[in-house]
């Protein structure tokens, strides 16, 4: 493989651009998939940019790994598990739901919730006026309840 | 004579070493004055500020004059500019750096202030001084950054015959005036800051301080917004494969306070009309604030690594993060003393305008919150927890779009809301229109990506139109029910879909969210045009901010569908061409009809002649090109557009190859304009509503203003 590899570098001069014709797999489904998996892999020596908008060498590296790993078989977990083993969690621009990160992910959801609890008693808070009014709904019912026992 | 604009230079920085000594008198003086009600001292404040402002503005046009005549003997010139480069990039060249660009931001940031001082001749004598003097402290912080670790002015020992040239990706219009209005936007909420902390000096925020506050925010927020799409807009056509938003940290840092500012200038409104959600109000006006300068951290510092950024300096990026602790903490423990004598006087229901605007402020914070963690928890994961990760585009796609989608949900139904006390029986009549529209657009668009007969949404949209115009009774009364059975009816129509093509609904479903915000907008000012004749007149004198929140709210709408219809319908083709070769690209062909070297002025092209045809009928000749700046030693992808309204055919020319053809790349971007053309309009509405006559500052003041403030010392 790394022969392959130096060989194409030797071939094309830098600057290459994004995904290369002749690395685009044959097989559509099989390249559908090293698009997809792609999207979540980051070009190690870029900003927040993918492999396959990246004109890296170290990108199309990647994107030739990817599709050289789907073409012997292998699944997109077991794609995704190679490349993380050989370049680290960094290469992963979907973070993992794992350990620490589980607070990156929950926090959102977490923060709106919190924030909906605080909204939701403020603007209970600030009905004082209308409260008589809105004794016909809910608070009757609970009324008649409490009448009842 | 060399002399004079060696002289000019000299001046210039002394000019600006001035305008920071006037900024610590006009910081100080005036709040003392303030405090003891002394009018003298408080006088001070007005010509400190249009002195800090001529000042600095004659620091910048000394630094100006230096790039146009290329004063190689300044360090800032040599590295970034050269004799050859254009001139409008000479002149762009000036902030297209760090010093520069900081030298811009003061200059921003004392023109703000000295139009608080020009045009706050309404404001309460005390509050103003306080206004500028906070304003001021701002200031003083950013000129010390500046003379002490950013100095623009540093002369070489042995100037060089010619400079090291731009980065040749910033000699670009878009990407020339994309930093101004950024920083307009940036710094502009300083003003919503300096109101803030002025505001909780004096102990008093009432309806008259959010008037004062809104035009500020608005106009930052519009500039903002404009120098967000310009940079989104940049990156689209010049990065070469079109994409438009890459959530980079620096994206992210002028996204945040855009995020907040919008939440700003709702909870203003509120505190105008209605006298409630002061402390958040304030709250807000700190923070966006903040962001600003959380943002200006990220950029300078290089501890998120990013293209975008300019410097890589611990140092400055040190003394940027004590800038902003010293404000934020400042501001904030103010805040904790003096929020809780804000008491809120409005009473409203659950269901009310008020209401609808705590939603929506909500939700701009959380997903303001999201962007900031999902920004800093790279960093965060290597302190803390020894992780080296990136948190990238699928993490924000994922967690912050579902925000966008309820947001636009939300707005029809906050914006028809009534103050005070509502019924969602009287509005959901109004919105039957722009709902079965929606829904009629969404069933098109699946039927279309299925490839099924368009037979059957015309059907549907007749069905719906007769039942509209004939029952329309009684479908108003069903109303109730529509919601939940609207609901029902698309996930079952995504669901079905999903499955039965295997396609995403994503550009349905953003179709029909798009359409439903836009047309209700137009309900909205149809509805408040009255029911009976002279309508058009009605409409015409309708105030401006009512035209400016109808259309920025379908601004908002255009930009979701473009984002959507980009993202669900983007075809795209990689190949070699040999010269003369022809290809289908979805329902264009593509002609590679020459590729030929040319040379630029400061840069060699690689360009091609491609032919675009539809219907074998030749609609574009595009010259995509690839160049190489020597001096920089950097080359670029000059991608060719054929923009249209429906898509943009994106053409990109790559490498030569072995056996002489050439690598093409062809894309075709459904609506992508839609995308800028909706930012545009939304700052546009904030235009509009910024030229309402009741926020021209000071409008109204004296209505409001109470006699004799006592300060709250």
């Amino acid at each position: 493989m790394m022969a392959r590899l130096l060989l194409i570098l030797c071939l094309i001069a830098a600057p290459v651009f994004a995904v290369q014709p002749d690395e685009v797999l044959s097989d559509p489904v099989l390249e559908e998939r090293a698009r997809a998996l792609s999207d979540d892999l980051r070009c190690l020596v870029c900003r927040n940019e993918n492999i396959d908008e990246s004109n890296a060498d170290l990108a199309r590296d990647l994107r030739i790994l990817v599709r050289e790993r789907l073409v012997a078989g292998d699944s997109d977990e077991q794609v995704m598990d190679f490349v993380v083993n050989r370049y680290g969690e960094y290469v992963l621009l979907r973070p993992t739901m794992t350990g620490s990160n589980m607070i990156l992910w929950v926090s959102g959801p977490i923060m709106l919730l919190f924030a909906l609890i605080i909204a939701f008693v403020y603007l209970r808070g600030r009905q004082t006026e209308t409260s008589e009014a809105s004794l016909n709904e809910d608070e009757k019912k609970r009324l008649a309840e409490l009448l009842k026992d | 004579m060399p002399i004079t604009w060696f002289m000019i230079t000299e001046l210039g920085h002394f000019a600006l070493i001035l305008a920071f000594a006037v900024a610590i008198v006009q910081m100080i003086v005036p709040l003392v004055g303030a405090s003891y009600n002394r009018r003298d001292w408080m006088a001070v404040a007005e010509p400190a500020a249009t002195a800090q402002f001529l000042l600095t503005g004659f620091a910048f046009a000394a630094l100006t004059y230096a790039f146009v005549v290329s004063d190689f003997s300044l360090q800032l010139v040599t590295l970034n500019s050269h004799t050859a480069k254009p001139m409008l990039y000479k002149i762009t060249g000036v902030w297209g750096n760090h010093e520069g660009s900081m030298l811009l931001w003061v200059l921003i940031l004392t023109l703000f202030g000295a139009m608080a001082a020009w045009f706050g001749g309404g404001l309460p004598p005390t509050l103003r001084a306080r206004v500028l003097a906070v304003q001021s402290a701002v200031a003083v912080a950013f000129f010390a950054f500046i003379i002490f670790t950013s100095n623009p002015f540093i002369r070489m020992a042995v100037p060089p015959f010619d400079g090291q040239d731009l980065n040749p990706l910033l000699q670009d219009p878009g990407l020339a005036f994309h930093p101004p209005f950024l920083y307009l936007g940036y710094v502009g909420l300083s003003m919503s800051f300096s109101f803030a902390v002025a505001a909780l000096i004096e102990g008093r925020v009432d309806a008259a301080w959010g008037r004062w506050v809104r035009p500020w925010t608005l106009a930052a927020w519009v500039f903002l917004t404009i120098g967000i799409a310009l940079g989104s807009w940049w990156a689209y056509y010049e990065l070469g494969w079109g994409g438009f938003w890459f959530w980079d940290p620096v994206e992210n840092a002028s996204f945040m306070p855009w995020l907040i500012a919008a939440a700003l200038l709702h909870s203003a409104i509120v505190v105008e009309k209605r006298e409630a959600l002061k402390s958040w109000t304030i709250l807000l006006a700190i923070l966006a604030f903040g962001f600003s300068l959380i943002g200006a951290f990220i950029v300078r510092s290089g501890v998120l690594t990013s293209v975008h950024a300019f410097a890589n300096d611990p140092e400055r990026g040190v003394y940027l993060l004590i800038i902003t602790a010293i404000f934020m903490g400042g501001a904030l423990v103010l805040f904790a003393i003096r929020a809780s004598a804000m008491e809120a006087k409005g009473v409203f229901s659950l269901v009310s305008r008020e209401s609808a605007l705590v939603i929506n402020n909500v939700l701009l914070a959380v997903s303001c919150f999201i962007v900031f963690i999902g920004t800093m928890w790279p960093l965060v994961a290597d302190l803390l927890f020894d992780r080296k990760l990136s948190v990238g585009p699928p993490f924000f796609n994922q967690a912050f779009t579902p925000f966008m989608v309820l947001l636009a949900i939300a707005i029809p139904f906050g914006s028809l809301l009534p103050w005070k006390r509502g019924r969602m029986e009287k509005i959901m009549p109004l919105l039957l229109p722009a709902l079965i529209i929606s829904f009629v657009l969404l069933i098109l668009a699946v039927v279309i990506e299925a490839g099924l007969s368009i037979r059957i949404p015309i059907y549907v949209a007749i069905i719906a139109m007769i039942l509209f115009l004939w029952q329309r009774e009684t479908l108003e009364q069903l109303s109730k029910f529509i919601i939940p059975a609207f609901i029902l009816g698309v996930s079952l129509i995504a669901l079905v879909f999903t499955i039965q093509t295997g396609q995403s609904v994503l550009g349905p479903l953003g179709l029909a969210l798009g359409a439903w915000v836009v047309f209700a907008a137009i309900t909205e000012l149809w509805q408040r045009s009255g029911k009976s004749g002279a309508r058009l007149r009605r409409l015409a004198g309708l105030p401006r901010a009512d035209w400016g929140k109808a259309v920025a709210h379908a601004g908002f709408g255009i930009t979701i569908f473009g984002v959507a219809g980009l993202m669900a319908w983007q075809q795209e083709d990689i190949r070699v061409a040999q010269i003369g070769d022809r290809f289908d690209v979805g329902i264009h062909e593509i002609e590679l009809r020459n590729v030929q070297r040319a040379e630029g002025p400061n840069y060699i092209t690689t360009m091609a002649e491609m032919i675009v045809y539809r219907n074998g009928r030749q609609v574009e000749v595009l010259r995509p090109e690839k160049r190489f700046y020597p001096v920089a030693n950097m080359p670029t992808t000059e991608a060719a557009i054929k923009n249209g309204i429906l898509r943009d055919v994106y053409l990109v020319i790559g490498d030569p190859q072995a056996n002489g053809g050439w690598a093409v790349r062809t894309y075709i971007k459904p609506f992508a304009n839609w995308i800028w053309a909706g930012s545009i309009i939304m700052a546009l509405g904030g235009g509009l509503s910024l030229s309402d006559r009741r926020h021209r500052i000071g409008a109204g003041a004296r209505k409001t203003r109470v006699p004799n403030a006592v300060p709250a010392e």
